[in-house]
């Protein structure tokens, strides 16, 4: 390692300590202020267990039931709080069963740190029990990755993934830690990481491109802001706010974007993209500016690219330089943080408030209203909707929860539907897609903020996908409240093959098990509901529950998310039915 | 931006770590993009370690690719040039067996007319080095062909840039910050 940035003094000033490998990993982990892990045992990483064992009031362990939901859970205690996830394994099945979290962090840039065991490094390379080459597994889906065969790289290591995880535009970063270097004694010191001379977080944003984004905004008669989930991460959502209110520019948000402004500000004009909303979409092809902060033109959110904005001016405000001009051609990048950018594009704006231009909005959304929201939250056929399960959780949290979504149409419906008051409050699985997310991300969103509520929403399907997390709540009593909107489908792709593939349905009904009664058996008070007069209780009884609360709501089976942008369709070509 | 196949010469300044090679050749794997040549070595600064890389692509992906390389952690700095902007050497080795070199006089001719050079000779066998562009090597190749070569490599194709790279300021800069 030559990346430290430390002089020789600050060398000979620290203080050594002898300690074993495993007991360096957790002074590490402390020096960080980590408070919570969630991992899993076995052979290669239980030296660190034990160590585990005797700081287990200072460093709390949380067992989960399958390593997936380790990484899960690190991601919605880093989303919620903005802090750096931690998920622990051992080497083999447990390392590889961590990669599709890490894989979600690295897509969705959450930071998190995971730490696996590897079997001694005099074996490595021998196919020896439970070996697998990790590093090799993990390196197109982490931001870093490093195997230790020696103590004394240790401390230094992990100083670096904690840096690197959290540092410029975040991601997962996997430390494997052979069993030796574990066992071994050495002395040991700790030193935060303040710098890799290899790699620059932060491009320093030029007060020039600034001033040209100033004057395009200025200019502009119909600008239109889209941000993304970089405005939460630099936690610019002030930034952003005083932004569109000064230069009275109408802003939406991608998927992950979500919560940064809330849903009642009268600039937001809803979720661009394949199930965003009407006037968003549409006008995305009518702007003059197109503002992009913090987003990176997901092929979801820019439906063809062909036909995306061509008649707009595109403003990209960026923290990774990669991703200016890789899916759409901008004419002009603001690199840095979306922060430091937007502060200094504030004073440069005009006030103005474009009122023909946020009329057009208004009145999409009329249409829109009509045509789906109507008959999404006050529906008046027989079934129950989806919909109206998220008003009714609106309502009776007041917009304050944290909404914890998995994949598919429920995620879709509690995205557009969800009210948020606070930012960070939409953590859900967007560029991978991950089913089986919600459930385990909802455990570490709420013991990372156990003041606030947390609501799972999950489809039959992805909640079949990690339920055995539902142990990991019951033995660590945590409060989230479990919503399963059953449609005995996998919806979504139902809903593809009925609009695409002429309905023939391949695997995608579901015959569903007693979802209260493998509630119950974890003792976790649960309820199901089918008819509308028993939601409002039901919501009710499950906000009131002072402990963990699963509450089934069985809906329309063959209900549709519109409005919807088919695959390979313009932004402006959405359909509303 | 063009969409027309070219070859460029990637150059990359980066730490000497294990695992990096597969980061970066991932970075190609994943857009099923196939690696003509690739050579790592020391770099003019200690510690440093350079990779030159060539790759037939278009200007816009190899743009993209760049972007990609320079975002891993243990990168110091990309670089993408057309062959005019480089100079390049290939270097390959061939294996004959010793009595042509004394039944056959053309071999002494062509390798003298090659510009290779006989690295070493035995009872059984003799071999010769060359350097050069590809173009020369495969002249050689076709010329040495006739007579049975026992064993060919080529490495591949190291690069310098005619612009400055500008390595060591960048390195003193990210020391100040």
């Amino acid at each position: 390692m030559n990346t430290e940035t430390l002089n020789k003094e600050e060398k000979s000033a620290k203080i050594t300590e002898r300690m074993s490998g495993s007991e360096a990993v957790i002074k590490c982990l402390l020096a960080e202020g980590v408070d919570i892990l969630y991992g899993y045992p076995g052979g290669a990483i239980m030296p660190v267990y034990d160590e585990l064992f005797k700081y287990r009031d200072k460093i709390h362990h949380v067992l989960t039931r399958h390593e997936q939901g380790a990484t899960h859970a690190a991601q919605g205690y880093a989303r919620i709080s903005g802090k750096v996830g931690v998920a622990m394994a051992t080497s083999g099945p447990g390392a590889t069963n961590l990669i599709t979290g890490i894989a979600d962090a690295q897509i969705d840039s959450t930071p998190i740190v995971c730490i696996t065991g590897q079997v001694a490094s005099h074996l490595l390379g021998s196919d020896a029990f439970q070996e697998t080459d990790i590093v090799g597994i993990s390196t197109p889906v982490t931001k870093w990755n490093h195997q230790i065969t020696k103590a004394s790289e240790i401390p230094s290591v992990l100083a670096k993934a904690f840096y690197i995880a959290k540092s410029g535009r975040p991601g997962p970063v996997l430390i494997d830690i052979t069993k030796d270097a574990q066992f071994e004694q050495f002395d040991f010191s700790y030193e935060k990481c303040k710098g890799v001379r290899s790699y620059n977080p932060v491009p320093k944003t030029d007060i020039d491109d600034v001033k040209a984004a100033a004057q395009l905004i200025n200019a502009a008669k119909k600008p239109l802001i889209v941000w993304g989930q970089g405005v939460i991460l630099s936690e610019a959502e002030n930034e952003l706010k005083e932004v569109i209110e000064k230069a009275g520019v109408p802003a939406a948000w991608t998927i992950l974007g979500a919560s940064a402004i809330p849903t009642a500000h009268p600039l937001n004009v809803g979720m661009v993209g394949m199930h965003g909303n009407y006037a968003p979409n549409m006008l995305t092809n009518e702007c003059d500016v197109l503002i992009a902060i913090g987003m990176r033109f997901d092929d979801r959110v820019t439906g063809n690219l062909n036909s995306y904005a061509k008649q707009a001016k595109i403003i990209h405000f960026e923290i990774d330089p990669s991703e200016v001009d890789k899916n759409v051609k901008t004419d002009l990048a603001v690199l840095g943080d979306a922060k430091e950018s937007l502060k200094q594009l504030l004073p440069l704006l005009i006030a103005n408030s474009h009122p023909e231009w946020h009329q057009k909005f208004k009145d999409l959304y009329a249409i829109e209203y009509e045509k789906v929201i109507k008959h999404d939250i006050h529906p008046t056929k027989e079934g129950l909707t989806m919909g109206e399960v998220l008003k009714e959780i609106n309502i009776q949290t007041k917009g304050n929860a944290a909404i914890v979504s998995d994949v598919g149409q429920h995620q879709m419906i509690a995205c557009r539907y969800a009210e948020f008051t606070t930012t960070k409050s939409n953590i859900t699985s967007g560029g991978l897609g991950t089913m089986g997310f919600a459930l385990p991300a909802a455990i570490g969103a709420k013991m990372s903020a156990p003041e606030r509520d947390v609501v799972a929403i999950i489809g039959d399907g992805g909640y079949q996908m990690t339920i055995q997390e539902l142990g990991t709540i019951f033995q660590q009593k945590v409060p989230v409240k479990i919503v399963v909107l059953n449609n005995e489908f996998l919806g979504m792709v139902r809903q593809w093959q009925q609009l695409f593939f002429d309905k023939r349905y391949a695997s995608t009904e579901m015959t569903n098990p007693d979802f209260v009664a493998i509630a119950k058996g974890y003792y976790i008070d649960a309820k199901k509901v089918t008819q509308r007069n028993e939601l409002k209780d039901a919501v009710a009884e499950m906000m009131a529950c002072e402990g963990p609360y699963f509450l089934e709501v069985r809906v329309e089976k063959e209900d549709n998310v519109f409005p919807m942008i088919p695959s390979g369709a313009s932004v402006s070509d959405i359909r509303l039915e | 931006m063009s969409t027309e196949i070219n070859t460029y010469t990637v150059s990359i300044y980066t730490e000497n770590n294990i695992g990096l090679l597969n980061r970066i050749s991932a970075i190609f794997q994943r857009r099923h993009i196939n690696i003509e040549s690739i050579n790592t070595s020391v770099s003019e600064i200690e510690n440093v370690s350079k990779w030159t890389i060539v790759v037939n692509i278009s200007e816009e992906q190899i743009k993209k690719i760049i972007g990609q390389i320079e975002k891993q952690v243990e990168v110091i700095k990309a670089f993408y040039h057309r062959d005019d902007e480089t100079i390049y050497q290939e270097s390959c080795l061939f294996k004959l067996k010793s009595n042509l070199l004394f039944d056959e006089r053309q071999i002494q001719n062509i390798i003298k007319e090659s510009n290779a050079r006989i690295v070493t000779v035995n009872k059984e066998f003799f071999v010769i080095e060359k350097s050069g562009r590809k173009e020369e090597v495969e002249l050689l190749y076709r010329e040495l062909s006739p007579f049975g070569i026992m064993q060919f490599t080529r490495s591949g194709r190291i690069a310098v840039t005619k612009e400055e790279m500008k390595i060591t300021q960048m390195l003193q800069q990210a020391f100040q910050h």
